[in-house]
């Protein structure tokens, strides 16, 4: 199915050359961080179709993490893009997308893992890799174990939904170089997992790696 | 009939629930909605996971005979039958911001008509199983139903479901129930309604199941359920 899709792109000042972060994530690897309140981070696309599934956490207070369904109903649209709030369970903003050259993102189709793998594709992936995975092997080095994995964001994939109520994995809307850009508004931690799924399109059948800047005074 | 319980408008309430049996729930009142959480009663962390749910059966609701499904890829209730074929499960529930609107509302002032989020019933009754914070998760809003628009805008739609609309769902294994009558985060009105809740027993099913065959992720997802301790 093919929508035509008008989405708001807008870019960010920001230059790599001036980023005090700068690390590239393999296909397939992960990566957890802190933001300090203002920072920016930019999470590139480098390949183009591949999905960043993304947390956020107040880094003062774990339980206050990410909230996708807080977030997507207080914006009153189930998709993210430039703008966008991301908001805690408990409703406090963690981080706003400033920047975002892709245009559309997702924040429910969740997180992939060995055994919702075999749920959908069968036994044979149950022991594939999987973000959920990386998501508890990257979370442990900082306190977030599996109670703590929220609902996350994909970043660079597209899950239509339409009005009546289906949901649907669509062919990416990203391309090689678009990347996202939030600011934070407070210190948080940034728990990503850069998805090695094959069995879908979501990674173009070939998962790539990504590239993450930051800005801030150190 | 194993129980009957009413939960009173924005009250809260938890259920454990044996594999195999029927609950069914009834709205008594239209504009109810009963905001649940739902746990693997014998596990620490398994719990119902709304995206995993959705994309597994390719859906943006939750209606029969879709299959409620965990953390770790287990069938946790199946839905059996419902008078409506549209519970919202995208917009989570309400939080004391939500309900503060009337203006502020105590046991002192109002006793036991005080009003209270979702957030506040749902951490009451966590706390009971030893439960927190860290426990919240997307929940299903039985009874309400929040319309996607073609960009995937949301809109509440208040009237959906009326005084005896009903859901049944089938434990595919032993259960923790957490459950907040509040009105849906996106009311605009502090209009909170009763549900029944019944349990009776379930009666055995084989391979020609609705839930059973209604996809193939369904049917290895309720597979995973009968082998949670093998
Ligand atoms: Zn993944």
């Amino acid at each position: 199915m093919t929508t035509a899709v008008s989405l708001p792109l807008v870019e960010s000042p920001l230059q790599p050359e001036a980023a005090v972060l700068d690390v590239t994530v393999a296909a397939g690897d992960g990566y957890v961080g802190r933001i300090p309140a203002g920072g920016s981070f930019r999470i590139v696309d480098l390949h183009g179709n591949q999905a960043v599934d993304t947390l956020f956490y107040d880094a003062e207070n774990l339980a206050n993490r990410y909230s996708a369904m807080d977030t997507i109903r207080e914006q009153g649209r189930a998709y993210l893009t430039t703008g966008s709030r991301l908001l805690s369970v408990d409703l406090d903003l963690l981080v706003t997308i400033t920047a975002d050259t892709c245009g559309r993102h997702d924040t429910l189709g969740g997180a992939c893992a060995q055994e919702s793998n075999v749920v959908r594709y069968g036994m044979h992936t149950r022991h594939q890799h999987a973000c959920r995975e990386t998501f508890l092997r990257y979370g442990a080095r900082v306190g977030i174990g599996a109670r703590e994995l929220g609902h996350n964001i994909n970043f660079f994939m597209n899950v239509p939904l339409s009005p009546d109520g289906s949901l649907t994995f669509a062919d990416g809307l990203s391309a090689p170089g678009k990347y996202i850009e939030v600011r934070a508004a407070r210190d948080v931690l940034v728990l990503i997992s850069n998805c090695p799924q094959l069995n879908n399109p979501c990674n173009g059948w070939d998962p790539t790696p990504v590239r993450l800047l930051g800005w801030w005074s150190r | 009939m194993i129980l009957s319980h009413e939960i009173p408008a924005a009250s809260y309430w938890s259920l454990r629930l044996r594999a195999g049996r029927l609950l069914r729930l009834t709205a008594l009142d239209g504009g109810a909605v009963c905001s649940t959480l739902i746990f693997a009663d014998s596990d620490p962390v398994d719990r119902l996971n709304v995206p995993d749910t959705l994309k597994a059966q390719m859906s943006a609701r939750i209606r029969p005979p879709m299959v409620l499904m965990s953390d770790r890829g287990t069938a946790l209730c199946s839905v059996t039958g419902s008078s409506l074929d549209w519970h919202d499960c995208l917009t989570g529930h309400s939080l004391d911001a939500h309900v503060d609107a009337p203006g502020p509302s105590s046991y002192a002032t109002d006793r036991n008509d005080w009003r209270r989020s979702a957030r506040y019933g749902f951490l009451s009754e966590l706390r009971k199983h030893g439960r927190g914070p860290a426990d919240l998760h997307g929940c299903v809003n039985f009874f309400a139903k929040v319309a996607i628009g073609p960009d995937g805008t949301f809109a509440y739609e208040p009237k959906h479901a009326t005084a005896g609309d009903w859901v049944t769902l089938r434990a595919e294994q032993d259960l923790l129930f957490v459950c907040s009558t509040a009105p849906h985060p996106m009311s605009q009105t502090w209009m909170p309604g009763a549900v029944r809740a019944e349990v009776e027993p379930g009666e055995l099913y084989g391979p020609t199941d609705p839930s059973v065959t209604f996809r193939p992720e369904s049917t290895r997802a309720l597979a995973a359920a009968k082998a949670v301790l093998a």
